[in-house]
């Protein structure tokens, strides 16, 4: 195609951005859990951050990515002038990383999905035509915004509950905690494990039977919760401290499940998030190279690979000054509680992702942070917040929608 | 953002609150010693240290109170934790009030109820004590989930302030007792302020009670 390079390139600079500021922004609310809780340091947290958003971007990033790129909008239409679709999805990434960048400096908590759903729909509805949008798979994105919180929100209410009632509320929680706590383990490795095994690894070009699966996944999460009853059994009872905090050595098992589920959520969030910049990227780059439109059927692995080294730098520039603020802040996320949201939110997200839904992550935590609380689990939790957090995408979606319109139409006029 | 949805916990505050209280009513001790040995001077002074830390105690409150808005969400009802409050706040407002009328009106002990109403004084200062111990334990209860073992402690600490609390009572009728059987020899104004006094200090006790009270309704929720 003429002036592919002009296109790749742009994409490419525009993913990165996008990609950088997820890195820079989105991943603290993934990991300020686990840093407001002291299961992690802050260079901890981003050594496992970086790790494990890379790898989730990498194996588990595929299916969403799919889906930005092709599932929102019907490519058939764009057959006949595919560099519409090109501009498009340049217009696309560009609003979404105003949006955010906006947002941010004014500390708006934005979801990156949110910007660039509502960026590729209105790009397409007004640029192309309603027709051009596949009304019944956006409904399906829309309505998954609300379904995965109260998700996540269920699953984390069960969690805590059942933390409580089979370890805190007894008289010898310390041995009790000892003993469950693998068991929580076991649960988050096999449940991260499975779903990339089952829907990842078909991207890295590797196909496992699901009988195979489920074999291998049961493996890999016993060997981490052996590991992690090792390093549990480890840990002595710090009789000085329990004076003033009784749950002060419980909570320091639960500080060990918290790194497996740190590493969970940040893998989570690289499966679900990347595809936000990778996804119009992806589609530039099949378009630009072949000249038509939906060309290669899966995302190559490179572009995955470029989105999670944007992730990761955008993590080492700014993401650790923001995930020393925001851990600063959460200070009441004991261990046990913090682990139970993040391993709710975690396993919400990655069978999103596994299903190829773009979803919020910071609204699946927020939900999840809520089920602990409706399990009593934490002492104050500000409902106008909240409030303001679940209404942000009702804002965020015209945003970037308008912005996509102004910046595809400028695109049609200057670029050849 | 997601950090924000964290409202501020009233849990440490409302431990450090009722420190503070206990801190108050313990002045009353050495306070009552100085009065006893006419010692004017020391028991200006530790009735400065009396109203210092009630201001405190007061600063806390509105400090709490301000951080508790109505858009919480929290395990137990609002109201309940500023009703808490309040009577940890009493038991330094009735030590400072009981101090205040003692030294305004540079009064007298009789000999005949002295050693007794120290010891009245200390088991009112014990009870503030108890009533700090099973406060410290909001903590721990929030985590649990105001269920089991900790409930059950603090059910047991409960218990152990209404004890406290009822020795007091006790000690209440006695030096009452005395008191009547002396006041002919003493200034009829001078004996009913002596009434006012053991009164306003037995209410330190019955104050603290009431922390018992607020921390059981917590557990029943």
């Amino acid at each position: 195609m003429e002036g592919q390079l002009v296109y790749i390139g742009l994409a490419a600079a525009f993913g990165l951005f996008m990609a950088w500021g997820i890195g820079a922004n989105d991943v603290a609310n993934a990991m300020a859990t686990s840093v407001g809780s002291k299961a992690l340091t802050i260079k901890q947290a981003i050594l496992v951050a970086a790790v494990f958003e890379f790898l989730g971007a990498v194996l588990a990033g595929g299916a969403v990515t799919s889906t930005i790129r092709k599932g929102i909008i019907d490519a058939d239409l764009f057959a006949a002038s595919p560099e519409l679709l090109i501009y498009g999805m340049l217009a696309s990434l560009l609003s979404a990383g105003t949006w955010l960048l906006i947002a941010s400096h004014h500390g708006w908590p934005v979801s990156t999905t949110h910007s660039i759903v509502g960026a590729i729909v209105g790009f397409a509805a007004v640029g192309i035509g309603l027709d051009a949008v596949m009304w019944g798979k956006v409904g399906a994105i829309v309505l998954s915004w609300v379904v995965t919180p109260i998700m996540a929100g269920f699953i984390a209410y069960l969690i805590y509950n059942s933390v409580q009632k089979l370890i805190l509320q007894h008289d010898d929680p310390l041995e009790r905690a000892k003993r469950y706590v693998p068991v929580y383990i076991f649960f988050a490795a096999f449940t991260i494990t499975l779903v990339t095994i089952m829907k990842g690894l078909k991207h890295v070009g590797l196909d496992v039977s699901p009988a195979n699966s489920y074999f291998i996944a049961t493996g890999i999460a016993v060997l981490i919760a052996i590991i992690g009853a090792i390093a549990i059994n480890r840990i002595q009872p710090n009789v000085k401290r329990e004076k003033k905090q009784h749950y002060y050595t419980v909570e320091r098992v639960f500080a060990v499940l918290m790194v497996i589920t740190a590493c969970s959520m940040a893998f989570a969030h690289g499966s679900n998030d990347v595809a936000n910049a990778i996804g119009p990227l992806a589609a530039v780059i099949s378009i630009a190279k072949t000249g038509v439109v939906g060309g290669e059927s899966t995302v190559a692995l490179w572009v995955l690979v470029i989105g999670g080294i944007g992730i990761v730098v955008g993590l080492a520039t700014y993401g650790r000054k923001v995930i020393a603020t925001v851990g600063e802040q959460i200070t009441h996320l004991t261990p046990s509680r913090g682990f139970a949201a993040e391993l709710a939110a975690a396993t919400t997200i990655v069978i999103a992702s596994g299903t190829g839904i773009p979803i919020s992550t910071t609204q699946t935590l927020v939900g999840a942070v809520l089920g602990v609380g409706m399990a009593r689990g934490i002492e104050a939790i500000d409902l106008r917040v909240v409030g303001r957090i679940f209404l942000s995408w009702v804002v965020t979606i015209p945003a970037g929608a308008f912005l996509a319109i102004i910046f595809f139409f400028i695109f049609k006029t200057i670029l050849p | 953002m997601l950090a924000n949805i964290f409202g501020t916990s009233p849990v440490r505050p409302l431990e450090k609150h009722v420190g503070v209280a206990y801190q108050c009513t313990r002045q009353l001790y050495p306070f009552f010693e100085a009065v006893l040995a006419d010692d004017w001077v020391k028991a200006a002074a530790h009735r400065d240290i009396i109203d210092s830390l009630e201001h405190k105690a007061d600063d806390l409150k509105k400090e709490i109170r301000q951080k508790l808005p109505k858009s919480l969400f929290m395990p137990v009802p609002r109201e309940d934790l500023l009703e808490l409050l309040l009577v940890q706040d009493k038991m330094a407002n009735r030590t400072k009030d009981v101090s205040g009328l003692v030294l305004g009106r540079q009064m007298k002990i009789p000999d005949a109820i002295a050693e007794d109403f120290l010891l009245f004084v200390q088991r009112n200062i014990d009870a503030a004590k108890q009533a700090r111990k099973s406060v410290r334990e909001l903590n721990e209860l929030f985590t649990t989930g105001f269920r089991g073992a900790e409930a059950l402690l603090v059910e047991s600490l409960v218990e152990e302030l209404d004890r406290i609390e009822t020795e007091t009572d006790g000690l209440q009728a006695v030096l009452r007792g005395n008191l009547f059987k002396v006041e002919d020899t003493l200034g009829p104004v001078d004996v009913i302020f002596l009434y006012r006094v053991i009164e306003l200090t037995g209410e330190i006790a019955d104050m603290a009670e009431r922390v018992g009270r607020r921390l059981e309704l917590l557990l029943s929720h």
